[in-house]
């Protein structure tokens, strides 16, 4: 296995907070990689840096062996890496097909004068690009809702209506970011399997940012765990759940976790 | 009895729905090329002078409706387009460039205009650009009025020629109504087929939420660049028609108020809609030439009419399907 994605002691600051700290980070191709992490421990801002949205102060990120620093946001997606958001971000008055054809932009060419003139190649194009909106609702289970607007799909649909758009891109590397946020334990499950599945169908490797510890554990090849912006811990997924680092960054220190119990701090002298 | 007639209108109006598009098309561009010789030369020159504000309206609907970037100083691109055929075919400098060829670099000029402009603005959002383009067109009106040595001044430009094929020159109203309709066909065209393809799309991702269209790979600066380029050509073909038609130009033909009367006629009319865009400049700028007794309180009805509109109507009289939607939500 290659590696798609290498990150080198990233490190980004907003003012006097440290967000990353020297954080390293290997994807392999096809593979579903996990970032966890408590609240605030950098995993978005990690995606951020990623896709080009901030520039990190310091590190590395190698995609395909190339630097991607300094790339802007859209040059970033074209070398094929796409990602969805935590809170949902659809173009929310565009149709559920509009939604998934704005994301293959960039496998599409025509400029004004293609627009313009119409012509064969361009007809080919949106033809082309019309079957793949159709496949790819089809498998994020969205067929049918073609002509719905976005903004009217319920939310689980738009969670995989944000996915579809992504995979419009035709990226190698997908980033997830909290794909189960609000869902219900059914549909965790059923998003779960869906996850495999791109990865297992598509052939692309996934970076995965989630909150439900199941999820993670149960799919990932790998684990990374970010606290304060630190890389505590990366391993095999069952590696990670007995290090007490981990365990230490989610539930606190054993000796604070008994002080606490034995004398609430209100009670202190 | 009431109830039968409403059930009657309506099928009627379902009917003429289900005609083709092509033909309803076809019946309007008719209807519009036969009225000059039964309205008469007053109407056709005024019916003239609302075909420049569609083709004005349709190339800001670029900016404004499509790309979702309000641009206040657009006359700017209109003026550059007057300005750059009257240097170029009359008898200020002894240049005498044949009119067709000027359409193309008139446009062209334009757009070079609309991107140096939008090069530097084009970061800015919302209030911030509306401001800045505001005093880049006021900016180069007050250069029209001050570069005495090349463009009189408030003197202006005179005797500028008249658009010729071989011996025939245009002259009468009916003349340029013609080369106006013309001229908005081509701009119907032209926005509707791009309003409809992968820049349409990008255009509207990137009004909607910027940066998801951003990481979706939509280069922003160069789709707002194009949007801005696009639009201003428009107003540069607009201008030339306009210094050709009048034969002398000056600078209080380009005053703000020009950029405010087609946001105006784009707002009343629909934003984002071709066809509002042309009812809102006849409504804004037909109907006031119909009320030339009641003209001074025409600012009044004005005001009045945005007023009115934005409480009861604030999609516009013709609004697009998407901004229908796109309004709904806030009810």
């Amino acid at each position: 296995m290659t590696a798609l994605l290498e990150i080198r002691s990233l490190t980004k600051k907003f003012g006097g907070l440290q967000a990353l700290t020297k954080v390293d980070l290997l994807i392999e191709e096809k593979m579903i990689a996990g970032l966890i992490g408590p609240n605030g421990a950098g995993k978005t801002t990690l995606f951020n840096a990623i896709t080009g949205v901030y520039a990190p102060e310091e590190g590395s990120i190698l995609f395909l062996g190339k630097q991607i620093i300094g790339k802007k946001r859209h040059e970033i997606t074209a070398v094929g890496i796409a990602r969805t958001f935590q809170n949902i971000r659809l173009f929310p008055s565009m149709s559920t097909a509009e939604n998934v054809l704005v994301g293959h932009h960039c496998q599409m060419q025509a400029g004004v004068w293609g627009a313009v003139s119409r012509n064969r190649k361009t007809r080919q194009e949106e033809a082309i690009a019309e079957r793949k909106v159709m496949e790819l609702l089809r498998f994020v289970g969205l067929e049918g809702q073609e002509d719905q607007l976005a903004r009217n799909l319920p939310y689980g649909d738009q969670r995989r209506l944000e996915i579809a758009r992504a995979l419009a891109v035709e990226p190698k590397l997908l980033l997830l970011d909290e794909p189960t946020a609000g869902m219900n334990p059914q549909e965790t499950l059923a998003l779960t399997r869906f996850v495999s599945r791109i990865r297992d169908e598509l052939g692309l490797s996934i970076l995965l940012i989630e909150h439900d510890m199941r999820v993670v554990m149960g799919i990932s090849d790998r684990v990374t765990v970010l606290d304060h912006g630190i890389r505590i811990a990366e391993g095999p997924p069952e590696a990670i759940q007995k290090d007490p680092r981990v365990i230490e960054a989610y539930l606190g220190r054993p000796s604070e976790r008994v002080r606490k119990r034995s004398r609430p701090p209100h009670l202190n002298p | 009895m009431e109830k039968n007639r409403a059930e009657w209108l309506n099928r009627q109006w379902q009917s003429v729905l289900s005609i083709p598009r092509w033909l309803q098309l076809a019946l309007i561009i008719g209807f519009v090329a036969v009225l000059p010789p039964l309205i008469g030369n007053y109407w056709t020159h005024v019916l003239a002078y609302v075909g420049i504000y569609v083709l004005l309206g349709i190339g800001l609907n670029v900016v404004v409706g499509f790309a979702g970037l309000l641009d206040l100083g657009y006359v700017a691109f209109y003026a550059i387009g007057a300005y750059s055929y009257a240097f170029l075919a009359s008898p200020k400098f002894g240049i005498h460039v044949p009119f067709w060829a000027m359409i193309p670099a008139c446009a062209a000029l334009a757009a070079l205009g609309g991107a140096l402009l939008g090069i530097p603005v084009l970061r800015m959002r919302g209030d911030y650009l509306a401001i800045v383009t505001l005093g880049f067109g006021e900016i180069i009106r007050i250069l029209i009025n001050n570069l005495d040595a090349l463009t009189n001044g408030p003197k202006g430009l005179l005797r500028i020629d008249p658009p010729t094929i071989g011996s025939f020159h245009f002259a009468t109203p009916t003349h340029f109504y013609y080369l106006i309709l013309a001229g908005c066909l081509f701009a119907v065209f032209v926005t509707s087929r791009l309003n409809d393809s992968r820049i349409g799309r990008a255009w509207i991702a990137m009004r909607e939420d910027q940066d998801a269209a951003a990481l979706m790979g939509i280069d922003i600066l160069k789709y707002k660049l194009m949007a801005f380029a696009i639009g201003a050509s428009f107003a540069g073909v607009g201008g030339i028609i306009f210094a050709a038609k009048m034969g002398s130009i000056f600078p209080d033909d380009f005053s703000v108020m020009v950029s405010v009367n087609v946001i105006c006629l784009i707002i009343i009319g629909g934003i984002g809609s071709i066809p509002g865009v042309i009812l809102g400049a006849i409504v804004l700028i037909g109907v006031p030439e119909v009320l030339r007794a009641a003209a001074i309180y025409r600012m009044l009805a004005f005001g009045l009419l945005l007023v009115l509109m934005m409480i009861f109507r604030p999609m516009g009289i013709l609004p697009s399907a998407r901004r229908k939607l796109e309004l709904k939500k806030e009810d």
